[in-house]
């Protein structure tokens, strides 16, 4: 009895080698402008090409700008980033999707958009968050540059098994309840650290009724809690997203392919290290307050109290609040913010604009607002423009921006400036994050939308 | 296989010129300790992602902990451990859950660059005790008792010596004599005390990776 996480695991050892790791086999390995230079540079001085080009996908994301995407980029060491990265594609045969070009956008974005990402894969790429593709039923997770080397070098990679844990969540999402929410629940339940260690699996029906873009945001968030990665087994939902995308397998292949996603769940009785399970009714939407994901509260709850709190746990609860200019006890509703950012791998896909445009539809954003709306990617831009959410944006007082990560971590001109509020979509609430001194609320896009048009923290279920 | 897929073996052919990694062998460490008594330390701390801009590996510890460690007029903060003339040596010893977040694997080069050798925590990050292993970084996990009695010899003695031995996998506090050991994946401590990398062992059994690749497979 196997678990899904030990099928795709098992098949894709190469070696075990005693006492240590697994040499493990990559399916598939994105690449961006940050994480890749050094691993090419240190191919280069060990005289080695990429051994598998054709597995590697290259797109520059976390520091491009996301105006005027047509001209120069103005920061020089962006820029010069950005062209290394192509270059390196050049040199290693990489297909790279370039700025302004119909496969570019946010590397976790276009993964599953061009059907790249499927069922049973090990996905690999220089970033955190490539624990998205974990929404397919694929083990995905981020590396080192380190670790980008070692996978250039023999598409391979050296890890450790992890352990397994499966969250399970039963029962039906209340109105306003997003992915979003469910990821940041489960994060303030079992803090930023209660997942390290493991891979998680989400089960439930709560999670089976999501869609494949609710589950990418889920499974994105799942390195907030720690945990390396998250999964979720593929059925026909997952099925039907993949069926038709450009890599898709065609044909009899697709026939084969589906054969075998669908012996791709966890054995009855399969033993996980660790179990959590939690009602779905319990979850409303979430907000955070202080600067770590862990850090979030039902938007129409107080700040906790610290007074269960001893030693560094206490002083470091502190200096969280003191950073973010609250104090305990007070109410998060109605707190006045300054920014709202839409997008990132976490909430930058079709259904999230979707979303937002549905809530601000008819609204005027709030005059203290600065708003920046970013598709994850062309293809989610050109959607948003098919739909007509652009005009529904427009008319409510918002511009739509270009593909990028933006203000997520804020490597571009995309800063929110010291001091300053911003309800943000993203994946992460860090000091400094979205730019020195910034402070962020991290959020799903209706309660970013409910902010956007009252200027302030609020409930967007008096809305629905 | 992607549509473009090569059948193009890119990778065995050219000539190794590098065994020696980036960096020095560990084998054992006596220093004194800097103390960040905080949790949750993440990697956005440790180097902030405007400094990511770098194609090359070098100059990083000048923005090691930036935003702790310098006001918005690039002035230092007194209070911030790493200003303190006190606090000296190769060892930083953190709060729990140290190195969370981001998988940059600059927040590693910014440690060593800096020039610690060993971060001491109750307990790490997965990518970062990655980064750091494979940047000759030993982290070293201690049970959250023994990171507080770590905390109070450092204050007890600001320049107190600390004993870090990879082969026995002590850690020793030398002015009571009182240590604690600590686990390390046994190929790693290989790697890590003879200077070595995985990429020379993966590239090392290239037939067997050869092999597994023409193995059947539904995805291959």
């Amino acid at each position: 009895m196997k678990t899904l996480f030990d099928k795709i695991w098992d098949s894709h050892v190469v070696k075990q080698v005693e006492g240590g790791p697994s040499v493990l086999y990559i399916d598939r390995h994105f690449i961006h402008e940050v994480t890749s230079p050094v691993a090419f540079l240190g191919l280069e001085k060990r005289g080695l090409k990429v051994l598998r080009p054709a597995q590697t996908i290259a797109t520059p994301d976390h520091n491009v700008p996301t105006i005027n995407q047509n001209l120069s980029i103005k920061d020089e060491l962006s820029r010069n980033q950005v062209e290394m990265l192509k270059k390196n594609c050049v040199n290693h045969g990489i297909v790279y999707h370039g700025l302004g070009t119909e496969g570019h956008g946010v590397v976790h974005i276009i993964g599953p958009e061009m059907g790249i990402t499927q069922p049973g894969m090990t996905i690999v790429c220089g970033d955190s968050h490539t624990s998205t593709h974990g929404a397919f039923g694929a083990i995905a997770f981020g590396i080192g540059t380190s670790e980008v080397e070692m996978v250039f070098a023999s598409q391979c990679i050296m890890q450790p098994k992890p352990k397994k844990m499966r969250i399970t969540i039963n029962g039906t999402l209340s109105k306003g309840v997003t992915a979003k929410d469910i990821a940041l629940y489960i994060i303030s339940k079992i803090s930023t650290s209660g997942g390290t260690g493991h891979f998680i699996e989400y089960a439930g029906s709560a999670i089976t009724s999501l869609t494949m873009e609710g589950r990418m945001t889920l499974c994105n968030l799942s390195i907030e809690s720690g945990a390396r990665g998250g999964m979720i087994a593929p059925d026909d939902t997952t099925i039907n997203y993949v069926k038709g995308r450009q890599f898709a397998p065609k044909g009899a292949d697709w026939d084969k392919a589906v054969a075998y996603w669908k012996t791709l769940k966890t054995d009855e009785g399969a033993v996980f290290d660790t179990e959590l399970v939690f009602d779905a009714a319990d979850i409303e939407p979430m907000i955070t307050y202080g600067t770590n994901p862990g850090m979030g509260i039902g938007v129409s709850k107080s700040i906790p109290t610290s007074q269960s709190l001893t030693g560094t746990d206490k002083l470091t609860y502190e200096k969280a609040l003191k950073y973010m200019g609250y104090n305990e006890g007070e109410q998060m509703i109605g707190k006045s913010i300054d920014y709202v950012f839409v997008g990132s791998c976490t909430n930058g896909r079709i259904e999230d604009f979707r979303a937002f445009a549905d809530f601000v539809k008819g609204k005027k954003k709030a005059d203290n607002v600065t708003a920046w709306i970013v598709p994850g990617s062309q293809a989610v831009e050109k959607q948003i423009r098919a739909e007509g959410l652009v005009e529904i944006l427009e008319a409510a007082g918002f511009e739509l921006r270009q593909p990028g990560c933006s203000a997520c971590l804020a490597m571009n001109d995309d800063k929110i400036p010291e001091g300053k509020y911003s309800v943000s979509t993203s994946n992460r609430n860090f000091e400094g994050r979205q730019g020195p001194g910034a402070r962020t609320l991290l959020a799903s896009p209706l309660t970013a939308a409910a902010a956007a048009v009252t200027g302030k923290i609020t409930d967007p279920r008096e809305f629905l | 296989m992607l549509p473009n897929s090569s059948p193009l073996w890119g990778g065995w052919e050219g000539p190794l010129n590098i065994k020696k990694m980036a960096y020095d062998k560990f084998t054992k460490l006596t220093s004194p300790a800097v103390p960040l008594p905080i949790e949750n330390v993440d990697t956005d701390q440790i180097i902030p992602a405007r400094f990511l801009k770098a194609v090359e590996r070098k100059g990083f510890g000048d923005n090691l902990f930036r935003d702790w460690r310098y006001d918005k007029s690039n002035q230092p903060i007194a209070d911030f451990p790493l200003n303190q003339a006190k606090y000296s040596g190769k060892i930083l010893v953190g709060g729990k859950n140290f190195g969370s977040g981001s998988s940059r694997e600059h927040a590693a080069w910014a440690i060593y660059d800096y020039g610690f050798r060993c971060v001491v925590s109750s307990f790490f990050a997965d990518i970062f005790q990655g980064n750091a292993l494979n940047n000759g970084i030993l982290p070293v996990v201690v049970s959250p008792e023994f990171l507080e009695k770590i905390f109070a010899a450092i204050e007890a003695a600001n320049n107190a010596q600390f004993e870090v031995d990879l082969e026995n996998q002590k850690f020793t506090i030398c002015a009571t004599g009182e240590s604690t050991g600590f686990s390390i994946n046994p190929y790693k401590k290989h790697c890590l005390a003879n200077g070595l990398d995985d990429i020379d062992y993966l590239v090392s059994i290239k037939e067997e990776i050869k092999k597994f690749e023409a193995s059947p497979n539904p995805l291959h």
